[in-house]
């Protein structure tokens, strides 16, 4: 079948435009991921839940041109695993494993390793399915891993992490090298894994947006709107116009702070310095407008169920426009010195290629994929309000190395420059926030923000009385951390900060 | 080249005076003292994330940006523990993190000092405790001061370190 066939068959998905919805047989499950690869769709995360009708399920999102499939497979009998997709869609090797990590459903996939679990609960615990536990061992486990050994004249490896020598998140990475290049990289992440689904379901419905934010805080913006949306996708509540501006408007903020960081960084981990210290400036301008204008420096608790927190008054959207103003003209002056520097184009140029195919096959998505000439963007493919009445001009690049990821931050920057002058100017007027009623139980909202990194979902059941059954955050990160390990083979380690920083992905929103 | 200069030379200095340390942060007192008899306020710190969202991280990054400017003031992050006077810590203790976060703090030559940073380092936060997190940093290593905050700008972390380093007071037991 194609994949319109399967499309005309799906139902209304509540919470993100374009979304559609699928029950499905463990065999229609396997015939639709290998429809989606041969029609080249995008796999988005893979899920379980269970409610008591239904049982224990497992969820997939797809994403197609201009619209996205949700399947939902019951598993009638759990100890039978259920079909793997792995084959088809890389990414979905390390979601599988996390889902028989944190529910005990197996699929096929021959790869049996823990991924989110070190050991340091027992192995019979299922977070997501059993009662949170009141006793737990003092000692943390084992954590032992079978990581792929590489053998052969002159290879050695080196073990990086946890704790890295930078201020960033902790991780571990082993690499296989010959003299200073890469023969293999593996990941072993999950160090920040704090429970993050299981303490969901102990908030109240109307509260989780704040843990949402804080899935990954670089993204908070991004997973509270996908929070939100999915809510209220199931209560069947509208927010007002003017509500949805004032979201966009964090967005393009939020991905503005972290083009600016990263940019400073990319700078630095090329021996460029100066960068750092201009971008790093710049960004503590725009935090700054942000705690004048909206009362946060990170917009943490920005957006709310119904609206956003605040309103944004006259004088701030003068100040913000005339902030952005700055911004934007300073980082046009900062662009033509990265370009115009020669140690630095030799350090971006050529490093940690990703080739258009590669990505393609990977499923690398967001600023990432669009890097490595993977044309897609939510804002523009699957609008929601009001990205269908601002045009986002989106933004390609083909070279799929640092420099292209460089190039793209500075483009798109640009952009979200042009688009919050456009909001500013063109805000609608009215209230920020409306009330959002309580939802019926268990059925399945889905959000879908696309956040400054890629795409960001958020899947939520409610429960009874304003309960969370169930919220599942995914971070595009998931797609993307196992094409860093792609990336960086043949270059040298001490291009593995760069290269790393280039990505900048998320730990804490892949950890859980 | 001349554009970076005229760029540098345009923009001039930027840094703020820092802020006075608070000591009002501060869980415990008594080793301030030795370590600023022997440093001064030539600190060097180590930063672990031991579970946050990276929120805290980013407002710690903020540090050197040449607003804040730590490094004028003689403090400044180093790459391993071994060379840390100083283990700012972030984040509920993740269960993963726990033995690296012990680990890390008997690597740290003594008399150390540990600023736990943030909501989740201070009380566990939106976290708390669980299967998958220990909570608070105090649950895990001992701790001099806690900066509240979610994120706590990098004023108030400065404050916080200020504090940590700061003559104390009252002269109170560990």
């Amino acid at each position: 079948m194609t994949v319109q066939e399967w499309l005309a068959g799906s139902l209304r998905q509540p919470g993100a435009p374009g979304l559609r919805a699928l029950l499905v047989s463990g065999d229609q499950w396997r015939r639709i991921a290998e429809d989606m690869a041969a029609a080249g769709a995008r796999l988005g995360p893979l899920w379980s839940s269970s409610t008591q009708e239904t049982g224990p399920l497992v969820h997939a999102a797809y994403l197609t041109q201009g619209s996205g499939l949700v399947l939902a497979l019951p598993l009638t009998d759990p100890d039978n695993p259920y079909p793997g997709i792995e084959d088809l869609f890389p990414a979905a090797a390390r979601m599988q494993r996390a889902i028989a990590d944190l529910s005990g459903l197996r699929s096929t996939a021959t790869d049996s390793r823990t991924w989110l679990s070190h050991g340091a609960w027992p192995r019979t615990y299922r977070p997501l399915v059993d009662p949170p536990l009141s006793q737990l061992a003092t000692e943390p486990g084992g954590n032992a891993y079978d990581f792929v050994r590489v053998e052969g004249d002159g290879v050695h490896e080196i073990a990086v992490g946890p704790v890295h020598a930078g201020t960033i998140e902790p991780g571990h990475f082993r690499f296989s090298v010959v003299g200073e290049k890469v023969l293999k990289l593996e990941e072993r992440l999950g160090y920040v894994h704090k429970g993050i689904e299981q303490r969901f379901t102990q908030l109240p419905l109307l509260q989780g947006h704040k843990l949402a934010a804080r899935v990954s805080g670089d993204s908070a913006v991004a997973f509270s709107w996908a929070y939100c949306q999915a809510l209220e996708g199931i209560a069947d509540g509208e927010i007002p116009r003017r509500a949805a501006w004032l979201r966009a408007l964090y967005l393009e903020l939020e991905r503005i702070a972290n083009h600016l960081g990263d940019l400073g960084a990319l700078g630095n981990d090329a021996g460029f310095a100066f960068g750092l210290m201009q971008f790093s400036r710049l960004k503590e301008y725009l935090l700054r407008s942000n705690q004048e204008v909206l009362g946060q420096r990170y917009l943490l608790d920005a957006i709310v169920p119904g609206g956003t927190a605040r309103d944004l008054t006259r004088p701030g959207v003068v100040s913000l426009g005339k902030r952005i103003r700055e911004i934007e003209s300073e980082v046009g002056r900062l662009r033509t010195i990265y370009e115009e520097h020669a140690g630095v184009r030799d350090r971006f140029t050529g490093a940690g290629t990703v080739s258009a195919e590669l990505a393609a096959q990977l499923g690398l998505t967001g600023l990432a994929g669009r890097s490595s000439a993977q044309p897609f963007d939510l804002r523009v493919d699957m609008p929601c309000q009001p990205y269908q009445e601002i045009t986002v001009k989106k933004v390609v690049l083909s070279d799929g190395d640092v420099a292209a990821r460089v190039a793209i931050r500075f483009d798109e920057l640009r952009e979200s420059c042009r688009l919050i002058q456009y909001i500013l100017g063109a805000l609608p007027e009215g209230a920020h926030c409306t009330p959002v009623r309580l939802p019926e139980e268990d059925i399945l909202g889905v959000g879908l923000i696309e956040g400054w990194r890629g795409p960001v979902w958020i899947a939520l059941q409610a429960g009874p009385a304003g309960t969370i059954r169930r919220c599942h955050p995914h971070d595009p990160s998931w797609q993307n951390w196992p094409a860093l390990e792609h990336a960086i083979i043949g270059n040298i380690v001490p291009d593995f900060p760069l290269i790393n920083k280039s990505f900048n992905l998320s730990y804490s929103g892949h950890d859980l | 080249m001349l554009k970076t200069l005229r760029q540098i030379a345009s923009i001039g200095i930027v840094s703020e005076p820092p802020p006075e340390s608070d000591d009002s942060l501060r869980v415990h007192a008594g080793l301030q003292d030795q370590i600023r008899a022997v440093l001064g306020r030539a600190l060097c710190i180590r930063h672990i994330d031991a579970g946050s969202c990276n929120g805290c991280e980013l407002e710690i990054q903020a540090l050197n940006n040449p607003i804040y400017n730590l490094e004028g003031l003689g403090i400044r992050f180093v790459a391993s523990p071994r060379h840390a006077d100083l283990l700012l810590v972030t984040g509920p203790v993740s269960r993963h993190m726990e033995g690296a976060v012990r680990r890390t703090y008997e690597a740290t030559p003594d008399p150390k000092l540990v600023v736990a940073l943030g909501d989740c380092g201070c009380t566990g936060g939106i976290f708390g405790e669980s299967y998958a997190s220990r909570g608070r940093i105090s649950n895990v290593i001992p701790v001099d001061v806690a900066v509240p905050g979610c994120p706590p700008s990098p004023t108030r972390i400065l404050q916080g370190i200020l504090a940590a380093l700061s003559r104390s007071p009252t002269r109170a037991s560990r």
